[in-house]
This record gives structure tokens, sequence and C-alpha cells, in this order.
């Protein structure tokens, strides 16, 4: 089936899971051999994530097998949601998932192993061992959580399945990861990657694997695939965006400054550079100001669209509804009605997947209770959107559904402001600011936004000092 | 990096406290008087060291006062009378604790509810052991509470051990950093392959046991016991939890800062007779002393995270 010559690390054969009516995986065959980089491509609810805890053992399958040939040890998981033990320090944290590591003196083993682990695969990230995981940002968070996935913990790794490890990452993080990942194949480990960018797949993967409605419909090796290919599979049209420019809204007048920064009624304003550099932080202050004022008086002046879901995003217990409308209550008694035909409406202009609008907000999968997120902000009449790195995770086709409200949104007066890691997410504004050290370094508009000028403008100073 | 500073406002407000207290009445600076002012702290501190094992795992624990009072009333009694009867039984009311949280988990129920469910049956069994107020403290007990080493009073020396010893078990050891982390993302946990009804049991099962040791410390002090002796621990342990830098939730805790949390309380307490303040207005002004603390916290934190 591919080129490389090891045996199969798992093997799944007809491997199918429902959840109630729901068939997440409808009987699936797939293996990976030892040596092989396998991508997992697929929509938002494709069933990836169930795919994955069939693997890692989180449930069995409802049929069909999950076979390990060399058995069940070494299979790891880096989770797209971030799972650390926020209020432990780094080397706890590997502590944690570390069975050998017994009675006095456990904790020197652990420093060390998650330092060598970090410093394997991402050369000079600077993390102090010691730190507790919440006074770590969030790329260096997911950059603990990876290191601990590739670290031996007593044996060694030999599956290590990374779902979306590079949503949080900068370019050059990111890069050192693909890099590592090569090189852990090339030594005789498997990994299932999973990623939504294009460009990640084609340079890591030896073979690709596409699901669509919890089956396997494509399974080539990679160099089979071209990128419009992989898409077409995936079954969603994304069209290319080049005639963008001719849409974009003339800009209005100066609605908001702070942070340095600028932004015009009906612009979409991005914050670029690289992660950590100021941006979220900067994204974050500016929210605040604007509606943190208990004496501000009436009227929303923002809305958030928060990207760390778990923590700033989704009200886990409420039901879907009630996560869209929240943001739009009004004043003394709800107008249920009102508040459901609200709901029906945005679930039918931004696609949200599910047959029932009063279902748990976690029966989504993450990157629908993202739109519902979109839906939670979009529904109030706000004349400024923040948006902290609303794409995380978040598959191709909705992210073109999403550009796409965001024009617009934004041609009907509407401001936007849009922190991402993603270069290409940023190529999608008016007006992007550079953040380098916690200060702006540069401010580029039209046709100044490519890729090469904001990496330049991330990095300028450290070449010349 | 805040884990390190978490320790020094509880630190300062002891030291606030009690350069006050010294200030109003200098006799208080000496072996008898730091003994009397600190006596009532040891099982205080021991209950406090037991709320926050339940709040280690991002619960609370209401019955607490009830449970005490409860072991306070069952050494006074069984421990004294028949001491291998009155161990057993001790040592049942820990498991019971056990079990109360592996149920609290698997069932999914809000500790909250259980646990004062469950202070009215301790708050009855005790009631039971002992309808009227009485019941006297084993010897050994006595000797241990009313004993005099050299040069610090036994209150310090013993608030010394039991942050030590807890320090270890809580922050230094495996199973202790494991419990923070059931507080911290419990998902993570069980992904590591732990079994998080064990722990939860494990923590609550480590509340009953200092929860017990609370009980048997306020009876080697009073002489003897009342079904109603340590009803106010609850709220005391919870205050002490908080004031010692601990956190309701994320499995933040420090035992250290709980047991200056508890000896803070009870110098509190004896700070506001020296100022000759009516018993009326006490339990208003220590819940001022409280609020202030919390509020210097509070403005502390906010300031760390602008930085």
């Amino acid at each position: 089936m591919t080129n490389t010559d090891g045996t199969a690390v798992v093997a799944l054969s007809d491997a199918a899971k429902h959840f109630g009516p729901v068939k997440a995986l409808d009987g699936v065959s797939l293996c990976v051999m030892s040596g092989e980089c396998l991508a997992l491509v697929g929509h938002n609810g494709a069933g990836k994530s169930t795919l994955v805890n069939l693997i890692n053992g989180t449930f069995g399958p409802t049929s069909g097998t999950v076979d390990f040939p060399g058995g069940a040890h070494g299979v790891r998981s880096v989770f797209q949601e971030l799972s650390l033990c926020p209020n432990l320090t780094v080397a706890e944290n590997l502590a944690m998932a570390h069975p050998g590591l017994k009675g006095a003196g456990w904790r020197k083993p652990a420093r060390a192993e998650i330092r060598s682990s970090l410093d394997t695969v991402f050369p000079d990230n600077g993390i102090d061992v010691d730190a507790e995981v919440d006074t770590l940002s969030i790329a260096e968070r997911q950059m603990v959580e990876i290191a601990i996935g590739f670290a031996p913990r007593g044996g060694t790794a030999r599956l290590v399945i990374l779902d979306e490890p590079t949503s949080s990452l900068d370019e050059g993080i990111a890069r050192q990861l693909l890099s590592h990942v090569r090189r852990f194949c090339e030594a005789g480990g498997a990994a299932i990657f999973i990623s939504h960018m294009m460009g990640e797949v084609f340079e890591v993967s030896d073979r690709i694997a596409v699901l669509k409605d919890g089956k396997v419909v494509a399974d080539r090796p990679t160099p089979e695939f071209t990128r419009q290919g992989l898409v077409d599979a995936m079954g969603h049209v994304a069209t290319e965006r080049a005639a963008d420019q001719a849409a974009r809204s003339a800009p209005g007048d100066v609605i908001l400054t702070g942070e340095g920064l600028q932004a015009r009624r009906g612009e979409v304003v991005g914050l670029s550079g690289l992660a950590g550099h100021g941006q979220a932080a900067a994204l974050a202050r500016l929210y605040l100001s604007l509606s943190s004022d208990w004496r501000g008086g009436k009227g929303t002046k923002a809305v958030f669209v928060a990207g760390d879901r778990p923590r700033d995003g989704v009200l886990p217990l409420w039901s879907i509804l009630r996560n869209i409308s929240v943001s739009v209550l009004g004043q003394g008694l709800v107008d249920r009605a009102k508040e459901r035909a609200l709901a029906e409406d945005w679930k039918a202009r931004i696609g949200i997947r599910t047959d029932d609008l009063t279902n748990p907000i976690l029966s989504l999968s993450g990157g629908n209770q993202q739109k519902v997120l979109f839906a939670r902000a979009l529904a109030s009449d706000a004349p400024v959107v923040v948006m902290d790195d609303p794409m995380r995770g978040v598959d191709v086709g909705t992210k073109q559904d999403v550009y796409a409200m965001i024009r617009a949104e934004a041609a009907k007066g509407r401001t936007f402001l849009w922190y991402s890691t993603e270069t290409e997410e940023v190529c999608q504004c008016d007006r992007v600011f550079v953040f380098r050290n916690g200060e702006i370094s540069a401010e580029l508009t039209g046709d100044e936004i490519t890729e090469e000028r904001i990496l330049e403008a991330s990095f300028e100073m450290q070449e010349a000092s | 990096m805040l884990a390190k500073y978490r320790i020094i406002l509880p630190v300062v407000s002891l030291a606030v406290l009690l350069a006050a207290t010294f200030y109003m009445q200098p006799r208080a600076m000496s072996y008898f008087g730091l003994n009397l002012l600190f006596n009532l702290a040891v099982p205080i501190a021991l209950a406090t060291i037991a709320q926050m094992m339940i709040i280690m795992v991002n619960d609370i624990d209401l019955s607490l006062g009830a449970f005490v009072s409860l072991a306070a009333c069952i050494t006074a009694t069984y421990l004294n009378d028949t001491p291998m009867l009155g161990l057993l039984i001790l040592l049942a009311l820990v498991a019971s604790y056990a079990l109360m949280g592996a149920v609290i988990h698997r069932l999914d129920l809000p500790a909250i509810v259980v646990t004062l469910g469950m202070s009215f049956v301790w708050g009855g069994l005790a009631l039971f052991i002992l309808p009227t107020p009485g019941g006297s403290a084993p010897g050994w007990i006595r000797t241990l509470m009313t004993v005099k080493p050299p040069l610090v009073p036994m209150a310090v020396v013993a608030a010394v051990l039991i942050a030590f010893v807890t320090h270890m078990l809580v922050i230094r050891s495996r199973l202790g950093t494991v419990l923070r982390g059931v507080g911290g993302n419990a998902r993570s946990i069980t992904r590591a392959g732990w079994n998080v009804t064990a722990l939860k049991a494990m923590a609550y099962g480590l509340a009953g046991l200092f929860g017990v040791l609370a009980g048997m410390a306020l009876v080697g002090l009073t002489t003897s016991a009342d079904a109603n002796i340590a009803l106010r621990y609850t709220l005391l342990s919870i205050a002490g939890v908080i004031l010692g830098g601990g956190e309701f939730t994320g499995g933040k805790v420090s035992p250290v800062g709980a047991v200056i949390g508890a000896l803070t309380l009870t110098l509190a307490a004896s700070f506001l007779s020296f100022l000759r303040l009516s018993p009326d207005w006490q339990i208003g002004a220590q819940g001022a002393i409280l609020i202030l603390v919390l509020t210097a916290r509070l403005l502390f934190s906010r300031k760390g995270a602008a930085e």
C-alpha cells in the first residue's frame, strides 16, 4: 500500500462507532505502518476525533475491530483541546503520564526527561520546566503537550497521534514540529497527523486518508494527491478567492483607536506576528476597554469571538440555542419565541450541523461549536467584532463560509479586529498590524499584505540586532 | 511563578496581626502567652488541612464541622473507655469519608449537597453518642496536647509539624501532585491512565483522617466533648484555606498557607478581645479582617497578572 516496509502498528477493520442514532464512524478499515506518517483529513464532524478516540482506547468500537499487532503500548495522543493540568508545573505534567516515576526523587528524572524532549522537538524553546502550565502562553502549552507525547515515559513512543497540533503554533515553531515528525518516522515511529492546513499535510505525510461522513473515501500515498484533488475528495468546493479585492468596501471613518492601532468602519483589521509577541494581549486589552466599563451606559460596543473555546467560549452546560442567544437577551423577561427564531435563523445562515438546537453545545464537533460562537457574536448589533484566533481547528470549508460572512458583515459597516496565528487568514484583512516584542512593527494595507511582508516585519529587528 | 508568591500574603497577614497583638498586649510575647494564643489553632489547623484536601479536588465539604464534633465525641467516650473499639470506629469514619468521595465522583453528584446532607448524619450520630456534654479525654491525648517542649510552646511546634508533613504529602509527593492534578484537569489525569474515582476517594479519605485528628486534638485541649463542639469549623476551615492562598477551583492549594490561615483566624479572635470589642461585634469584625485580606490578595494577583 505504501513505500514503507514496516509492520502495522494499528489496524482497524470495518470499525464503526455509533452514538445513539448518530453514526460517527461508519465502518472504517485503515492501518498505520511503523515508519509512516498518515495524514487524516476531513471536515468538522467527518469522524476524525472519533477515529482518534478509538485508536487511543477512550472507547471501543460499536462493531468491527481495532488491533495493535505489536501491543497497545507506546500509543500517544496529543489532543486538539489543550489537556494539561494548568496548576501543575511542566515537569509534573510529564510525571503524571509516566508510570515509571515512583518513590522519592521522582522530580529530577521528570525534569530531565521533559527538558530533553522539549529540546529535541523544539530547539531553543526557552520554556521553564518548573513553570506552572497556566503561566505559559497557549503556544507554549501546546509545545509542552507535544513534547510529552514524544517523550519516552518509561517506554518508547511507537505511534503518536497529533490532532491539529499546529493550530496555535506560529510558522517557525510549526516547522520545527513537522521536521521532528519526519525524523521520528524515519527512525521507525508511526504518526497520525490531523490538520486542516493543506501545506503541512503535503509536507509531512507519506499517505493521506480522507474521511467523509464517517467513512474513508480516499486512502492513497501523498504524491498521488494534488491540493485541489484533496479538497474535492473532502467534498467541499473551496473556491479560490483571488477576486476578493473588488468586493472589499471602501473603509469609512476611524471608529476605534487604542494600543497603537486604528480601525475604520467596515474594515477587517488583522493583528499578526509571531505567537506570543503581544498581539493577543493587545486584543484582550482593547476588548476590555470597549466592553467592561460599567459606567459606559447602554448598548454593546463590541462582541468577542473566542478561540480558546473551553476557556472563554462555550457555556458547556447550556444548549446550542442558549449559547447563541446569550449575547442578545435584552432586558426584562426573555421572549422565548423570538429567541428560538433568532437561533434557527443563525443555524441556517451559518450552517450549524445539528438536528435540534436544544441539544447540549458539547454534542457538536469543535468546528461547529466555533460556528455557534460566531453566531453569538454576529447576532448582536455591536459595531465592533473582536476575534481571538477564531479559526483554530476549523476545516477549510467552514473557513471559507466564515470568510464570506465576515466580508458581508464588513460591507454592512461592521468592523472586525482579527488576531490570527495563520498568515493565510491575515491575508484576508484590509489592514494588518504586525506585532513584535509587544509593539507594532508594521502597518500594512491592501496589496502590501503578503506573507513575505508580514514575516519580514515579524523578524526584521531580530536580524539587525 | 505565582505559586512561589502565593505564600507571601498569608505570612504577611499573620505577621501584621501578630505585631498588632503584641503591641496591644506585650505580655503575650512569652512562652505562656503564645501557647495561650495559639492553643486552639491546632485543631483548627487540622480541620483546615482536611478541608483543603477536598477543595484540592474541586469540591467543598460542608459537613466538616459536624464530622469533627462526631470524632471529638467518639474520642471522649469510646476511645477513652474501650480504646480498640474507639480506634475501629474512627477508622470506619475515615473509610466512610473515602466512600463518600467515591460516590460523589462516580454518580457525579454535587459535593456541596452530599456533604450538607451528611452533616446531619454526623450531627445525629454525635448527639446519639453524647446527648449531653461530657466524656473525658484519654490521658495520652491530654498529655500530648499539654506537653511543654523547651523554648517554643506546643502549639507552635504542632503547627510547624502539621505544615511540614502536609507540605511533603501534598506538594512534594507524587500522590499529592496527582491529586492536585485532579483538581486542575481531571480529564487529563484520566487520559494518563489514573483511576480518578480512587484518587477522589483518597482525597476524601485524607480529609477524613485529618478531620478525625482535629476532633482528637480538640478533646485533648477541652478535656470533654459535646455534639456541637466544632460546628463553626466548617466555615472556619474554608476561610482558613482561602486565607492561606488556596483557590476554590483548579487544585491550587497551599498546605503551609492553610496552617498559617488557621493561625491567623485564631489570632484574629484574640486580637479583637484585646481591643475590648464587645463579643456581639467580634464575628462581624472577624469577617471584616477576612474580607480585608482577600481584597489585598485580589489586588496582588491582578497586579501579578498585569506584569
